[in-house]
């Protein structure tokens, strides 16, 4: 996939009536998402209702469960991510994503940043690319001097930022994040919190999160699922954060948004 | 009413708790009993085949190692120029104490009879007891003597002088007791020993000579000249062709420590037997070849046959084993066609395996005979190849434990954690360099720890080659996957159903050497387990 024009003009990726389903369950309907550039979008939501699955859409991480099946159009660059002329690897390749639960892998801080730019083929110093990218996710300093220390001796915090600094290193054009901060303590999340503000200035960032306060804080964008009798999944609201917090459109959204459900 | 009315209270509850607990208790000691049957079975097990791998043996020689070294040095002193021989100590007084030029062997009582006209020759390195070397008093050069000087005193020198430089030119005129008397035993058995064990080479030759048939020792010859043999084999030659043990009785560890007494008692019954305390597991034991005497069997055959057959099993095995795990687990859809895969391995994993042995026999002994025998290759005589080789029993085995290897190979492929696959699809890998590089690094312990346990499986399978042919009496060592073999648990099957005594002692031997392998193998499989201890 070599764009050559900046086809969806503003937006980094959008979905047009997309519809996912995991083998007979209609899990998510009708989705309609533009993702504005170098903006931040929360994606929130009660448990079930298909955030995760959506945010899923947008590097066909769903293409790993052999049920699910996609309709719709995922539009990058202009072109459909999920038409058949595409890799998926081609894809995740410039949307990275990080994970609920931090997952290095069980090797050295260094290979753990560098070893995506290898398979991706990069050419340039990875020593260089490897500090750019650390720095980049505010842990340079705190692991400068034990680089060939196991991923998985680092805090909670630390691991999310690795696999943030990870995702940085094959130089993505969107981050996708499912609940990045869901497994960490409030002074951690504090800090992933503040990364993501910072790498907005460079990234598209998606985030699924169970915390409003947290959307609240950090997205330019918020949009809202919720179920229907059915169970399946669909955009409520959509909206710039702080309107559809403050003066929300639908009652559904105002219940969910003041504590009443979910 | 109060509120709690519905739940026992005071002193009700208490006893309701107790009883509670009392379950728990029960429960506890049933389970603490099953564990002891296990260890006490264990137990018994191992106590049984010690029980029988030593103790006393009764071993009936053809002759007797003492007789064979006291006859042949007897013969030597004998054959030696101007001897005389009587039963009359007091006549070999008189005429060695007549003669400068004489020597002679006296027993104590007889040198004290005649001290007054005889000298007594010490020998300064090794002083006899109980025989004295005279000679007489007229003589002036013989004194103080060593033992080497002494031994060709009484063999085939000629005269004084080719025993010392400077003693006299005249020839030595020896007086000996009679053959067989007590006196030239005492002497020989001071002078050389008795035990064959520690004659050296040339008298292990003559001995040999002397007591095998000319037939026999051409036979010899061809196998291997006698100069190019060491002292140790004339040893293990003057043994198994001169002296001729065999094992007449043997009694269990149990009996030889606590009845001794009986053993000793049953051991008188049996002519010409010698008791000794034996272990049937010996260094020898593992390194000799197979042998239809038990005095001689090892079992170095039946080990080289088990590793050659593990070794085939393990080439096959394993590769193919692993690459099914990865296929099914990674890329098989899970659709009919992967369930029906998957439903026949684990239904092939509780195959007897005597049937395993039934399908080696019929493709890889006979269908693949080309192959397996060599003759495809030309690497065997195509007249006497046939397909009973190492190649067929170790294919047949490695297709016995395939389905165990997929089995816990995909177990270990399947606990990578998911995460790990994400990760590295998020990066933009591609599913063969998710496989590569983080699936089966994560996996290799659990695929090598079950490996392991499988072919430890395979070392100890029996019945498989029984059907496939293993050769029960060989006596050469394997060559390649070509050759005949047999395998340690087909030794002990086969040595367990001889008649003869001593065969069940070798078993029990054999049976601790293949434990040995086995827990050695496991020991492995156990160390790569915590060397790989899970870091996530």
């Amino acid at each position: 996939m070599t764009p050559t024009t900046d086809a969806n003009g503003i937006y980094a990726i959008q979905a047009n009536d997309l519809n996912v389903f995991y083998s007979d369950f209609h899990a998510v309907k009708n989705v309609d998402l533009k993702i504005e550039k170098n903006k931040i979008t929360a994606l929130i939501g009660p448990s079930g209702c298909g955030k995760s699955t959506v945010l899923r859409c947008f590097n066909r991480m769903n293409d790993l469960i052999p049920t699910a099946r996609i309709q719709g159009d995922v539009l990058f660059h202009g072109k459909n991510i999920y038409d058949v002329d595409v890799d998926p690897v081609q894809v995740r390749r410039r949307i990275g994503m990080v994970f609920q639960k931090p997952n290095p892998f069980p090797k050295s801080i260094y290979d753990n940043v560098a070893w995506g730019a290898k398979i991706n083929g990069f050419k340039g110093s990875l020593d260089q690319l490897v500090e750019e990218s650390l720095r980049g996710a505010a842990l340079w300093d705190e692991v400068r001097n034990k680089l060939d220390a196991n991923g998985y001796s680092l805090s909670g915090g630390q691991q999310q930022r690795l696999c943030i600094a990870r995702a940085l290193a094959v130089k993505p054009d969107i981050i996708l994040m499912d609940e990045p901060t869901s497994a960490l303590d409030p002074i951690a999340s504090l800090r992933i919190e503040e990364l993501m503000i910072e790498l907005a200035k460079e990234y598209t960032i998606i985030v699924v999160t169970h915390n409003m306060q947290q959307a609240a804080r950090v997205s330019d964008y918020t949009a809202f699922f919720t179920v229907d009798e059915n169970r399946t999944g669909y955009l409520e609201e959509f909206g710039v954060t702080s309107e559809l917090f403050t003066m929300p459109g639908s009652k559904i959204t105002e219940d969910y948004i003041t504590g009443r459900f979910g | 009413m109060t509120k709690n009315a519905s739940f026992p209270e005071g002193q009700d509850l208490n006893r309701f708790i107790k009883r509670r607990q009392q379950k728990g208790v029960i429960w506890r000691s049933l389970f603490l009993l099953a564990t002891t049957i296990g260890v006490v079975a264990l137990m018994i097990l191992l106590i049984t085949i010690i029980d029988d791998s030593m103790g006393y043996v009764a071993i009936q020689y053809k002759v007797e190692p003492d007789d064979l070294v006291i006859g042949f040095y007897q013969g030597m002193a004998l054959d030696a120029p101007n001897v005389q021989t009587s039963n009359d100590m007091a006549w070999l007084a008189d005429a060695i104490a007549g003669d400068a030029n004489a020597v002679g062997l006296l027993d104590e009582t007889g040198y004290q009879a005649r001290a007054d006209a005889l000298q007594a020759i010490d020998v300064t390195d090794a002083p006899l007891h109980d025989v004295v070397v005279v000679a007489s008093k007229d003589n002036s050069w013989a004194q103080n003597i060593s033992s080497l000087e002494l031994m060709n005193l009484f063999a085939v020198t000629e005269n004084w002088s080719d025993v010392r430089d400077g003693w006299p030119d005249a020839p030595i005129r020896r007086y000996l007791p009679a053959p067989d008397s007590p006196a030239l035993h005492t002497f020989i058995a001071q002078t050389y020993g008795d035990n064959p064990a520690t004659q050296p080479t040339e008298a292990l030759l003559a001995m040999l000579v002397q007591h095998v048939s000319a037939g026999k020792m051409r036979q010899l010859i061809d196998e291997k000249p006698l100069a190019a043999r060491t002292r140790e084999e004339y040893v293990d030659l003057i043994t198994e062709q001169v002296l001729a043990p065999t094992v007449a009785a043997t009694w269990s560890l149990f009996d030889s420590i606590f009845h001794a007494e009986t053993v000793m008692a049953e051991a008188a019954q049996i002519p010409r037997a010698q008791v000794q305390f034996h272990r049937w597991i010996t260094w020898d034991f593992i390194t000799s070849p197979q042998s239809s005497k038990p005095e001689f069997a090892g079992v170095r055959t039946a080990i080289l046959g088990s590793l050659w057959v593990v070794f085939i099993t393990l080439i096959f095995s394993v590769p193919v084993g692993i690459g099914a795990a990865i296929y099914l687990e990674e890329y098989g859809s899970g659709g009919r066609l992967d369930q029906f895969i998957e439903n026949n391995i684990n239904n092939l994993a509780g195959v007897p395996s005597i049937i395993y042995g039934m399908l080696g026999l019929a493709v890889f002994v006979r269908a693949l005979e080309p192959l397996t025998s060599g003759s495809l290759f030309e690497l065997a005589n195509p007249t006497t190849a046939n397909g009973r080789t190492i190649l067929a029993a170790g294919l047949t085995l490695g297709l016995l434990i395939l389905p165990i290897i997929i089995i816990n190979a995909r177990e270990a492929i399947r606990s990578v954690p998911r995460a790990f696959r994400e990760a590295s699809y998020g990066l933009g890998a591609t599913q063969w360099q998710t496989i590569w590089y983080h699936v089966l690094p994560n996996a290799i312990p659990g695929i090598l720890t079950g490996s392991i346990l499988a072919i430890s499986r395979a070392f100890g399978e029996t019945a498989p080659l029984v059907v496939v042919g293993a050769s029960t009496a060989i006596f050469m060592d394997p060559s390649g996957p070509f050759s005949k073999f047999t395998t340690l648990p087909i030794q002990i099957y086969q040595w367990t159903s001889r008649p003869q005594a001593a065969f069940q002692n070798l078993a029990a031997a054999a049976i601790i050497v293949l434990l040995a392998l086995l827990l050695a193998l496991n020991a492995i499989a156990v160390i790569l387990r915590n060397k790989y201890q899970r870091s996530y």
